[in-house]
């Protein structure tokens, strides 16, 4: 993750701690969410259909994060920008990095340690507000994915090196409903053709059609500033050469004001490109521009 | 061993008989917040909250204050359960006019959450009475 990372978080930091006044705050604190690995606005692992600013109807927003995901023999960073107008549609754009264990690369002898993914993402909110409405909120998606080499992708066997996937979400935010303590939860359903988000390419030799894969998440806010939760991903598999699982995680997320704010969580990918038990910890903060 | 039993006995209808009594009937939350003195201090602390506010005051600046904090106690006794009786007007006619914009609608219920903060409400009893008044948005927002 190297000194640049750091360095981005610290200048980050910088701008949103030293100009508090000009993020958007037209929503109640937490309603923005958190930043999805894939850049929009949500839970760590799954788009929800919340919008990543604090923008009201009359507002628009901008953020920025960056995310840090270690497991047992991989990481994978993804730092990105997001945007939201009028509470009504969402633009983000993602760069994730992925990063091969040694053993991987002499194995395929790549000149490369590294796979790199751009994401591109367009949500727009249909229905409802997460708070206040009888119905969840209800927003659809897409989020066009690029590899910048398909070396490893057509190694594996998949079909292409690049692929859009279609998103449908519902969120539901209940006041005082565990114990008085509010519960919020996110059900999202996804047509992909990704492998292992698309890192490992697009379509493969048991599969080249799209798939419906589910998501889940569910978190309980103890306070204004704390939430915990977990959530799940369900992937399809299309590669006979590697073995794919469903992602699942445990978070805690801390939202000290409408200005920025930082997760960790524990993840459990399964196994990834023959590596068996993939588990580690996931970091990733949120700076809010205005 | 006779007054062990006897001991035990006495002990379990004891534990038996203080289990039993307050489950006669659920408490609503306005007693459970404090009742009547809660739900004023509430409201003495949201009109003090909307005084030092500039962008909510301008909604209240024609605002009879002794008839709102008034109508504004009757509304969160009914609300949150307590022996009371409304007295004032629907939720639309009181905000028709004003064209409450969300942002400004959020902010206010950042205020009213200071003011039952103040009032000595623990998170949970806040948002439970959020939910109470949650439903009534749509008769403020944008009329």
């Amino acid at each position: 993750m190297s000194s640049k990372v750091i360095k981005m978080a610290a200048a980050g930091c910088f701008i949103v701690c030293a100009s508090p006044s000009i993020a958007a705050n037209g929503k109640i604190l937490a309603t923005a969410g958190l930043s999805q690995l894939e850049g929009s606005g949500g839970g760590g692992l799954t788009p929800w259909a919340t919008l990543a600013g604090y923008d009201s109807q009359d507002e628009t927003a901008a953020s920025f994060f960056m995310t840090d995901v270690n497991v047992s023999d991989y990481r994978l960073s993804s730092i990105g920008v997001a945007t939201s107008f009028y509470d009504r549609v969402e633009l983000s754009l993602a760069q994730q990095t992925f990063v091969l264990p040694a053993s991987l690369i002499t194995g395929l002898s790549l000149s490369s340690e590294q796979i790199k993914q751009d994401v591109v993402g367009v949500k727009v909110r249909l229905y409802g507000d997460a708070l206040y409405s009888a119905y969840p909120q209800v927003s659809v998606g897409l989020q066009h994915k690029k590899l910048d080499s398909d070396f490893v992708a057509s190694y594996l066997g998949a079909k292409d090196d690049s692929g859009t996937d279609f998103y449908v979400a519902a969120t539901k935010v209940h006041l005082g409903a565990v114990a008085g303590y509010n519960l919020v939860w996110n059900v999202t359903t996804r047509a992909t053709k990704a492998n292992e988000m698309g890192l490992l390419g697009y379509g493969g030799p048991d599969n080249n059609d799209y798939q419906v894969m589910m998501e889940g998440s569910v978190g309980l806010l103890l306070s204004p500033n704390w939430v915990v939760g977990m959530e799940y991903r369900q992937k399809p598999s299309n590669l006979s050469s590697v073995e794919e699982d469903g992602w699942k995680d445990i978070f805690v997320s801390y939202m000290p004001n409408k200005n920025v704010n930082f997760t960790a969580a524990y993840v459990d990918l399964g196994t990834v490109a023959t590596k068996k038990d993939q588990k580690g910890i996931y970091l990733s903060m949120t700076g809010y521009l205005w | 061993m006779v007054n062990l039993v006897k001991a035990s006995f006495l002990a379990l209808s004891v534990f038996l008989v203080a289990c039993a009594a307050p489950s006669k009937a659920p408490q609503s939350l306005y007693d459970e917040i404090g009742g009547a003195p809660t739900i004023e201090a509430i409201t003495e602390n949201f009109i003090n909250e909307i005084s030092f506010n500039e962008t909510i005051y301008r909604y209240f600046e024609k605002t009879n204050i002794t008839r709102f904090r008034e109508k504004f106690i009757e509304h969160l006794c009914v609300n949150t359960g307590g022996p009371c009786t409304y007295t004032g007007d629907t939720m639309l006619r009181v905000h028709q006019g004003q064209n409450i914009n969300e942002t400004d609608f959020n902010l206010t219920v950042d205020l009213l959450v200071n003011a039952m903060e103040k009032a000595g409400l623990t998170y949970p009893q806040q948002n439970r009475v959020l939910k109470e008044l949650a439903p009534m948005r749509k008769e403020m927002l944008y009329k």
